[in-house]
C-alpha cells in the first residue's frame, strides 16, 4: 500500500513552526499515536487548531507538558487546567473562534474560498476588528477561511486507496479537516483491502489522504488505551 | 430541593416541545430534559454530529466515539444520524434546528443573553453557545431566578459579554416563565409560591404582569 506511512517515520513530516489541523472532540475521534509522536519529538512553535486541547495531559494535553506549541485556535479551552495556566504565563497564544466558524472556517479553506460572512457573534467581543456588513436580514461579520501545513485525522478504518469510514461521532471534525490542509495523514484502527468499503459508505475519498497509520492504541471497555508492553 | 426545583425547570420547559421539532439541550440544567420528554415525539440534535441522541448506556455498551455534546456517553435512536461538525453546525446556523434550550449567565429586559464568559476571568471558552444564539429558530433559556449567591441575573442590561445580538424567546426559571415580544419582557406563569412583589425583588428587569396561569409548586 503505497500510502502506509510507519509511525516513527511520521514526525519527520513536520516542521518547526508548522499549522496542525488536529481532528477530535474532547478525546473522541482523536489521532492520540500521531500526537504522542509528536510530544517525543521536540517539534517547536507549532499551532494547532482544534476544537480543544484534549484533557489535562491526554491527547493534545500532552504537547502542553511537552512544550511544543506556540499558539491554539479553536472554540474550548476552559476545561484544560494547563491550556488555562499556560496562557496566563504568557507561555500559548489562544484563539477563541465559536464552533460553527471554526468548522466552516476550515470548510472554506478546502473549498477555496477565502472567508465567509456570518451573524455568529456579531455584537460581541468576538466580533472585534472583523468587517460588519448588513445583508437583507441582518448584520453579518467577515470571518477568514482557515487552512493548515498538516491534517492529523482519526478514522476507524481505512482501504489501501486510502478511503475513509469514521466511528460513531468521532467523526467531527475530521472530515473537514482532511480537506484544508497541504499533507493530510490519517490514524487508523485497521487497514483493510479496496472493494471492502462500499462507495456509498465512504465518508472521506482517498484523493484527500495523503499518509495512512496504524494506531498504536487499542480500544477497551469503550476507550482507546495504550497497548501494555509484553515482554 | 435544588434538584428538584431543577426537575420543575425541565419539566415545564419539555412542555413547550411539539411533535416532530429538532431539539438542541445545552449544558446544566438542559441536559436533564431529556427525563422528561418520554411521550414527546422529538429529535435531540448534539452539535458535536449526532441527530437522534438517545440515552446513557449501560456500562458495558459504553464507546467513547459515541458521546454527546457535553462529552457524556450516549446511545442513538432509530432513524439516527450521523455528520461531521460542519454539517452539525450548518444545521444551526442555517436555521434547521427547532429549539435551543441554554443555560445562561444572565439575560437582559429586551432578551439579549450573556452565556459564555465572566468579566474578571479568562476567555477561553465558547463552543457552541453563539452559534445557537444566532441561529436557532427558537431560544429557550433554563436558568435558576439567581445566582447560587442571591445575585440577579434577569437584568436590565448585561454587565457579562453578550453572546451575540439575537434575543432569546423565553426564560424559565424555578419562579416564572417570561416570554419576550418585540424585545419586551412579559411575566405569563409563576411557578412556585413566590409572591408577586417578591418575584419583582430578585428580578432587576422590567417586564409586564401578563399571567396566563398560575401554577403553584
Amino acid at each position: 500500500m503505497k500510502k502506509l506511512l510507519k509511525l516513527e517515520d511520521f514526525s519527520e513530516l513536520i516542521k518547526d513552526g508548522d499549522k496542525l489541523l488536529v481532528g477530535g472532540f474532547g478525546l473522541s475521534g482523536t489521532p492520540l499515536s500521531l500526537i504522542d509522536e509528536i510530544a517525543t519529538s521536540g517539534k517547536k512553535n507549532l499551532t494547532i487548531v482544534s476544537n480543544n486541547l484534549g484533557e489535562k495531559g491526554k491527547g493534545l494535553g500532552k504537547l502542553l507538558v511537552s512544550g511544543n506549541l506556540k499558539k491554539a485556535i479553536g472554540s474550548y479551552f476552559t476545561t484544560n487546567a494547563d491550556a488555562v495556566n499556560a496562557w496566563s504565563k504568557g507561555e500559548l497564544e489562544i484563539e477563541l473562534v465559536p464552533q460553527g466558524t471554526l468548522a466552516e472556517a476550515i470548510r472554506c479553506g478546502g473549498a477555496g474560498i477565502g472567508g465567509f460572512y456570518t451573524k455568529t457573534a456579531v455584537g460581541t467581543k468576538l466580533a472585534e476588528g472583523k468587517h460588519q456588513m448588513a445583508f437583507d436580514d441582518g448584520d453579518y461579520i467577515l470571518e477568514k477561511a482557515i487552512k493548515g501545513d498538516v491534517a492529523l485525522i482519526k478514522a476507524l478504518k481505512a482501504d489501501t486507496f486510502g478511503n475513509l469510514v469514521y466511528d460513531q461521532t468521532g467523526r467531527n471534525f475530521n472530515p473537514v479537516m482532511a480537506t484544508a490542509a497541504r499533507l493530510v495523514i490519517a490514524e487508523v484502527d485497521e487497514i483493510v483491502e479496496a472493494g471492502e468499503l462500499k462507495p456509498e459508505e465512504i465518508v472521506t475519498p482517498h484523493l484527500f489522504v495523503d499518509y495512512v497509520v496504524v494506531t498504536k492504541y487499542v480500544k477497551q471497555g469503550g476507550r482507546y488505551v495504550e497497548p501494555a508492553t509484553t515482554n | 430541593m435544588s434538584q428538584q426545583q431543577r426537575i420543575k425547570i425541565a419539566q415545564r420547559i419539555a412542555d413547550e416541545f411539539e411533535d416532530g421539532q429538532i431539539i438542541n439541550l445545552g449544558v446544566g440544567i438542559p441536559t436533564i430534559i431529556p427525563d422528561y420528554i418520554e411521550g414527546k415525539d422529538v429529535y435531540l440534535h448534539s452539535e458535536n454530529g449526532l441527530l437522534g441522541m438517545g440515552p446513557t448506556p449501560e456500562e458495558k455498551s459504553i464507546n467513547m466515539d459515541l458521546i454527546s455534546a457535553s462529552k457524556q456517553p450516549v446511545t442513538v435512536e432509530t432513524g439516527a444520524s450521523i455528520f461531521d461538525s460542519s454539517d452539525s453546525f450548518l444545521m444551526i446556523r442555517g436555521g434547521h434546528v427547532d429549539v435551543a434550550v441554554l443555560g445562561t449567565l444572565q439575560v437582559d429586559e429586551t432578551g439579549e443573553v450573556a452565556n459564555w464568559a465572566v468579566p474578571g476571568q479568562n476567555i477561553l471558552g465558547v463552543g457552541g453557545a453563539m452559534d445557537l444564539v444566532a441561529g436557532a429558530k427558537k431560544i429557550i433559556i433554563a436558568t435558576m431566578h439567581t445566582s447560587k449567591d442571591g445575585t440577579p441575573k434577569l437584568l436590565e442590561k448585561l454587565t457579562f459579554p453578550s453572546s451575540g445580538v439575537r434575543k432569546v424567546n423565553m426564560i424559565v426559571t424555578e419562579h416564572a416563565v417570561f416570554e419576550f415580544k418585540d424585545e419586551k419582557m412579559f411575566l405569563i406563569e409563576v411557578l412556585s409560591d413566590i409572591s408577586l412583589e417578591r418575584l419583582k425583588d430578585i428580578t432587576p428587569a422590567n417586564y409586564e404582569v401578563s399571567i396566563k396561569k398560575l401554577i403553584r409548586a
